[in-house]
């Protein structure tokens, strides 16, 4: 996986994400406050721009690039936590990239989402779509599996991650206040985390 | 929904155009808005944010005796830590700064980003959770910030104004904070220029009892009752939580949209419960100071003074929202 594929992922997130905001928005609407899918359409534009503006030389650079763009343009809680998520998983990405080696960025990156949301699974957060795709992931790359199974195979689990969140109710962010009656309504959060999945699982490498 | 604005993603930054023609003694530059004299060199100064459709709260709170300076985000929307990071950096007059930031996940993020990034300025942190509505406990984000940041800002403010180091304001502002409890409700949802329609739907003869400041939904839904049982909800739920006793700074805040006329109405019910509890409004406030966007609906915050925040509040402020005494 090179600088190249990497940038393809991003721009694939972007589309999704424009292409969902509207959904997204009125999940938030739900449980939060209606601004979770135009966030994320401003702040993956501007992912998008500032990459194509400083082009990076390296799949470490696309992530920071990207990390540094949500951290200081998005705001919200979205904006740190997907940021801080592609940060870790820049930094502990080894060049050449191989399949093991992404899974374990990967899993870094979801850890860190844990750590600074100081969320775990179950809370109904996206932590509930990206920890089935990590393990997923990691699970896909140990049995041997083409790299596109696992990445389908880690879209997939996140996306059933995030319809698993639909009777959870609300531990962390703002859907917490609404207590019992946060049952019932998927996660943003964790729906816009399925789509970054699904947006790996199409890069067309 | 029909909105006075030109944009719907124009709508900050016209507004902080406005703010700053309205408003010499402000400067507005990068989505921060900072007083025209600073820094004050030897003052401790206070930077507050959070996201817009709050108004006048946190920019309208800028100046003398208050903040030095706010940040405000997109609406809803936290600030980032950028704008954070250049307001600290712009008021800091040698003495430090304090961050008033409330208690929601994207703005105690950002902030938290921010006072790892600055440089060189001594940065202390109070978290403003005042909102009863919301239950402390592990299955919660924790309580909500609302009412009582104007309390913090304002009381804080004044100390700093008077020359008190970092880690003294800090303590009163947490001091303000504990003594301090809100409970909102609302008579209809708002809308965000961005959704254009109402963020939830409340049928005409419903509200919600338990509302945050974002349009969210509360708790609870009950039919619409006379002002009066709708007072006595909000303040059983302040009263169970800290009991009400002694001199009492009471807000009655609208949210955005609810006639002044009815907020004094709910303003006689909230004195008369005080009252029956022994207890004395001793300042008060009522009008539209924390609120979300075009929202019906009001909030009730209360503090428990004693002498020392009694004076601190009634020293002088100037700014957009808030002026007494100079």
């Amino acid at each position: 996986m090179d600088t190249d594929f990497f940038l393809a992922w991003f721009a694939g997130m972007a589309e999704l994400i424009r292409l969902r905001r509207d959904h997204l928005t009125e999940l938030d609407a739900a449980i939060g406050d209606a601004d979770h899918g135009t966030n994320l359409d401003r702040g993956f534009a501007e992912v998008r721009q500032a990459l194509a503006e400083w082009p990076p030389t390296s799949p470490e650079q696309v992530l920071l690039s990207a990390s540094n763009t949500l951290i200081r343009r998005v705001g919200g809680a979205s904006g740190p936590l997907y940021g801080t998520a592609f940060r870790q998983m820049g930094k502990a990405l080894d060049a050449p990239v191989t399949p093991a080696g992404f899974a374990a960025a990967f899993e870094a990156g979801v850890r860190a989402v844990a750590r600074l949301g100081k969320a775990a699974p179950g809370d109904k957060t996206m932590l509930d779509a990206l920890a089935p795709a990590s393990r997923a992931l990691t699970q896909a790359v140990q049995e041997g599996v083409e790299v596109r199974e696992a990445f389908e195979r880690a879209a997939r689990a996140a996306e059933e991650g995030a319809l698993a969140t639909i009777p959870l109710l609300a531990r962390k962010g703002r859907a917490s206040y609404l207590g019992e009656r946060s049952i019932g309504h998927e996660d943003p959060g964790a729906a816009s985390s399925a789509l970054i999945m699904a947006a790996l699982a199409s890069v067309e490498s | 929904m029909k909105k006075l604005i030109n944009a719907a993603d124009s709508v900050v930054e016209d507004a902080l155009a406005g703010l700053a023609a309205a408003h010499p003694a402000l400067r507005v530059r990068n989505r921060v808005v900072h007083r025209a004299d600073a820094p004050r060199p030897g003052k401790v100064a206070l930077v507050s944010g959070g996201g817009s459709g709050h108004e006048p709260l946190h920019a309208g709170f800028v100046g003398h005796g208050m903040l030095d300076a706010a940040c405000p985000g997109e609406i809803f929307t936290s600030p980032v830590p950028d704008q954070i990071i250049d307001a600290t950096q712009a008021v800091d007059g040698g003495a430090g700064v304090l961050h008033i930031v409330k208690n929601y996940t994207g703005d105690v993020l950002n902030f938290e980003m921010a006072a790892e990034l600055v440089e060189d300025v001594e940065v202390a942190s109070v978290l403003v959770d005042d909102d009863v509505a919301v239950q402390d406990s592990l299955y919660t984000a924790g309580r909500r910030g609302t009412g009582a940041t104007l309390f913090v800002e304002k009381i804080a403010g004044a100390l700093a104004e008077e020359g008190a180091p970092l880690a003294e304001v800090a303590r009163v502002a947490r001091e303000v904070n504990e003594r301090s409890r809100s409970f909102g409700i609302a008579l209809t949802s708002c809308t965000t220029p961005a959704a254009g329609r109402p963020t939830f739907d409340l049928p005409p003869g419903e509200v919600e009892l338990g509302i945050g400041i974002h349009g969210e939904p509360g708790r609870t839904r009950v039919p619409l009752a006379p002002a009066r049982e709708l007072v006595a909800v909000a303040m059983a739920a302040i009263h169970g939580d800290l009991p009400l006793r002694d001199d009492l700074l009471v807000l009655v805040n609208g949210m955005g949209a609810t006639p002044l006329i009815e907020l004094y109405v709910v303003f006689a019910e909230v004195e008369a419960i005080v009252r029956g509890k022994g207890a004395r409004v001793a300042r008060s406030l009522v009008g539209n100071y924390v609120t979300s966007l075009d929202m019906q609906g009001f909030s009730v915050t209360v503090c428990r003074l004693d002498a020392t925040l009694t004076r601190l509040w009634d020293a002088p402020v100037e700014t957009p929202a808030l002026r007494w005494g100079r």
